[in-house]
């Protein structure tokens, strides 16, 4: 490894623009350092641009313009069969004219690995995703969460320190899906390699990073930690993007660094976070969870803001309820509650009073 | 059991009315399978009318040898107790073939005969020819003057028929009844004339004197007791020397052999024929090196096929791959251009072919222009076989891009893709990886060439001159031109047999299942 290259910089995006077309930027001026060892999600939209970075990264896509760096040297000129990069694909791209120990002898054979080494390591591979008696099998024999394990082994069997995962669970129904998360970030981090993991999906993104590059319109619009992106979005779209949300309109009268005080838009007026509001005056978007939202009085923290709602609708999920009401004039201002004992049902047409702690309610862009 | 669906320990499933699960699901899909026959059975029969039957009574004809039977009975027969075929039969042989051919020459069949075998022994038939006219005129009238001089009531047809209503001269005549019965034959069905009023033939008296003086007569009637008395002392003429003096030939013995040989019903002779073998009375043996060509040939079309399939594949695969992968309103483009051809008449095609190969052709004057060749030394690129190859390279192209390309149409790029990503070079993920996936591309393509270039004919007629020519080529002159229906339908025979072969190994080399077309 080059000593002069960081561990916080073993993938660096440096600038790095991208157009198919020469009239429009799919990628806008990425900045984008990934630390050794780190599992990183690259979230967005489809048409986003994160599949293009991801593209750029293994060598299938050129950079229009800027640097990409891999342990601090630029590969924007080497191949992609130079660059040492394992690849999960959307469809996993097994090899269908090729057993399962075909598909991953196949980077060792290209690396001109002894015969016994060779199986030694397919071994070892199958073996890590328990699939050890596959071997022999063709791909079209396997299911589908089974062809995705022998993906992930294909990937890792040459022992790359960084692993490119586009949207690898796409296909998978939603239990295997879940397994697999567990598995594959398990994986990751047992091995201590570099992931850089493609997904649309949030609940995916959260659960398996340690941090989320959330892309939209060519940019990232926040990269951090899962807990921070849900709880302390940056700006609306990925407030809105992340996790369910609530949006109230309105125009902000008093600011200070951490306080600001909002008029909504029917004049009430609320105490929320300034995160990216400038100035009073301002058109502003408020953000609050679904469940920061409380019904019950007396479990209010004594700071709370309260506010006038009337039932809409309420809807029994099993472990939780969620409610829509009409709130400050917004018809989709939903809340979740946990079904506890001593839980209220509410029914539609009810008038009741909410309320949330200042904090948890971020004045964005509008 | 209550639930009687279930599966019985000792007995098939059964249905709910307590019939076997499957006759009752047979049942339920003969309709089914009745109606899907309906709708293709205006097409099966019209197939089956105008393609299948045609083909399977083409086929018969390469085994089916009738006609030497039916024309020549007697002579077969008579033959049957020839063995010695170092010298010409004796007088019996000639005797039945004369009758056969008096009888053949009256109802004009025996010149078919004559050119059957003709195609087995050059010349017969013209002998065949010449002799139906010559047996009318054999000195074979000195019987009937002799055997009407000796009783004029011989000349009457009453005296005949009286004599041939007895059972018991006719099993002592069986010669003579026998020729007075095809004499009854012939004036009634081929010279439509009615037999009383007519003179009876010379053969009738040859077949009596012939009867008369081998075995005599010992029965009661007077006039043949009489006759038979007389016949010792009756002039005699030879039929083995009428023939010969018809033509020598007729005493060549191997003119007699190659009836014999070829008198049953069925014969491998054509098939024989058709691989350079001949069929003589010792046997099958091989023919002459001056009359060999049809292996030649047949090994000339595999080999060609091969060569053109060839060809396609290096021609093709390239275009295929490009079409493949270029974005679909180029590819398109590139598509209507493959497909031109297609549009355009082949014979326009093949006669492109002629004003561009030939020695005063563009191809040439332009290598001429460009110094590559000297002027006196032009190319033969035609009427040989380069020109056969070059244009049914061109014609058959799009049978192989077609299916190639559609094959490559379905191997998604993340394949390549995934296998670079692993550290493969271009080359080696395209060898390793996508190549394999295009076989059956190949496969499908090399088939539908192989079989399309092994049967065309039109193509290797115009271009191929005399060197690159096929079987189908032979195969069409014997149909149009020699008339040799069995022989072609001989060679077309084994054409079908090694296509059914060659398909077979191709099965069980690379597997039929892997074919694919789209």
């Amino acid at each position: 490894m080059n000593a002069s290259s960081g561990s916080e910089n073993f993938v660096v995006f440096d600038r790095v623009q991208k157009s198919y077309d020469g009239e429009t930027l799919v990628v806008k001026d990425l900045n984008l350092s990934i630390g050794q060892g780190e599992f990183l999600t690259m979230l967005g939209p489809s048409g986003s641009g994160k599949t293009t970075c991801l593209m750029m990264l293994a060598g299938f896509e050129t950079a229009t313009h800027g640097e990409i760096l891999l342990d601090g040297q630029p590969i924007n000129n080497i191949p992609p069969h130079k660059r040492g990069i394992g690849m999960v694909f959307q469809n996993y791209a097994l090899f269908p004219h090729m057993t399962v120990a075909e598909n991953l002898a196949f980077p060792l054979q290209v690396r001109k690995i002894g015969k016994s080494d060779q199986e030694a390591k397919v071994k070892r591979a199958l073996d890590m995703v328990q699939m050890g008696d596959f071997g022999g099998r063709r791909p079209a024999q396997l299911s589908g969460g089974q062809q995705q394990r022998i993906a992930l082994a294909r990937a890792l069997v040459f022992e790359p320190e960084l692993v490119l995962m586009d949207e690898p669970l796409g296909a998978l129904d939603k239990q295997l899906r879940e397994h697999m998360q567990f598995e594959i970030t398990n994986l990751a981090h047992q091995l201590g390699i570099t992931t850089v993991y493609v997904t649309h999906d949030q609940t995916e993104a959260l659960t398996m990073s340690d941090r989320v590059a959330v892309f939209d319109d060519g940019r990232i619009q926040q990269l951090a930690p899962p807990d921070q992106l849900y709880e302390a979005p940056e700006n609306s779209f990925v407030a809105q993007f992340i996790g369910e949300n609530n949006t109230l309109m309105g125009t902000v009268k008093e600011m200070s660094d951490d306080a600001a005080v909002v008029q909504l838009d029917d004049g009430e007026v609320i105490d929320a976070v300034p995160v990216n509001v400038k100035k009073v005056g301002d058109r502003t978007l408020i953000s609050i969870r679904p469940e920061r939202v409380e019904i019950d009085k007396n479990r209010l923290h004594p700071e709370a803001h309260t506010i006038k709602a009337e039932v809409l609708e309420f809807i029994y999920m099993g472990d939780i309820y969620r409610t829509r009401l009409r709130v400050a004039g917004n018809d989709n201002f939903v809340i979740k509650t946990r079904n506890a004992p001593d839980q209220r049902r509410m029914t539609p047409g009810e008038q009741i009073e909410i309320g949330w702690r200042p904090q948890d309610c971020r004045a964005l862009d509008a | 059991m209550t639930d009687n669906t279930a599966q019985t320990p000792s007995g098939p499933v059964l249905a709910a009315d307590g019939r076997p699960l499957k006759a009752s699901l047979n049942r339920a899909l003969r309709a089914q399978k009745i109606r899907a026959l309906l709708l293709i059975a205006p097409l099966l029969i019209f197939i089956l009318i105008t393609f299948i039957a045609p083909i399977a009574d083409m086929l018969f004809r390469s085994v089916e040898n009738q006609i030497v039977r039916d024309t020549l009975p007697r002579t077969v027969v008579a033959l049957d107790t020839w063995t010695n075929t170092d010298e010409a039969p004796g007088e019996d042989v000639y005797a039945a073939l004369y009758y056969d051919i008096f009888e053949a020459a009256e109802f004009r069949n025996h010149s078919r005969v004559g050119s059957r075998l003709n195609y087995e022994l050059t010349g017969v038939s013209s002998m065949f020819r010449r002799a139906g006219r010559g047996v009318g005129r054999f000195d074979t009238d000195i019987y009937t003057d002799q055997f009407t001089a000796l009783d004029p009531a011989w000349a009457e047809y009453e005296t005949w028929t009286g004599l041939m209503d007895d059972d018991a001269i006719r099993a002592a005549l069986p010669e003579t009844s026998d020729a007075f019965d095809t004499w009854i034959h012939i004036t009634i069905d081929a010279n439509d004339d009615v037999p009383a009023e007519e003179d009876i033939e010379d053969f009738v008296f040859t077949a009596l004197y012939r009867d008369l003086s081998n075995t005599g007569y010992s029965g009661s009637n007077a006039l043949l007791s009489t006759a038979a008395d007389a016949v010792a002392g009756f002039e005699s003429v030879s039929l083995r020397d009428q023939f010969a003096d018809m033509d020598e030939d007729w005493l060549d013995p191997t003119v007699m052999e190659t009836i014999k040989v070829y008198s049953p019903s069925y014969t491998p002779g054509y098939f024989l024929t058709a691989i350079d073998m001949q069929l003589t009375a010792d046997g099958v043996s091989a023919q002459p090196e001056d009359r060999r060509i049809y292996v030649t040939l047949f090994e000339r079309t595999l080999f060609m096929s091969m060569v053109i399939m060839g060809s396609c594949v290096l021609l093709g695969y390239p275009i295929a791959f490009l079409l493949a992968n270029l974005p679909t309103r180029v590819s398109n483009l590139l598509l209507i251009l493959v497909l031109l051809p297609f549009w355009t008449s082949l014979l326009v095609r093949t006669s492109a072919w002629k004003v561009l190969l030939q020695q005063q052709g563009v191809i040439n004057d332009v290598l001429v222009w460009i110094g590559l060749v000297a002027d006196d030394n032009r190319l033969q690129l035609i009427n040989n076989q380069t020109g056969t190859i070059i244009a049914m390279t061109h014609i058959l192209l799009p049978f192989m891009i077609l299916p190639l390309y559609s094959v490559m149409q379905t191997i998604p790029p993340t394949y390549v893709r995934a296998a670079k990503s692993l550290g493969a070079t271009n080359w080696t993920a395209f060898w390793r990886v996508y190549f394999p996936q295009s076989v059956p591309g190949i496969g499908a393509g090399c088939i539908l060439v192989f079989i399309l270039s092994i049967g065309y004919y039109i193509t290797p007629e115009l271009v191929g001159g005399r060197t690159g020519t096929f079987i189908s080529n032979r195969i069409a002159y014997h149909i149009s031109s020699s008339l040799n229906w069995g022989l072609a339908a001989a060679l077309g025979s084994i054409l079908l047999a090694v296509v059914l072969l060659l398909y077979w190994a191709y099965d069980k080399l690379v597997g039929i299942d892997n074919v694919k077309l789209g």
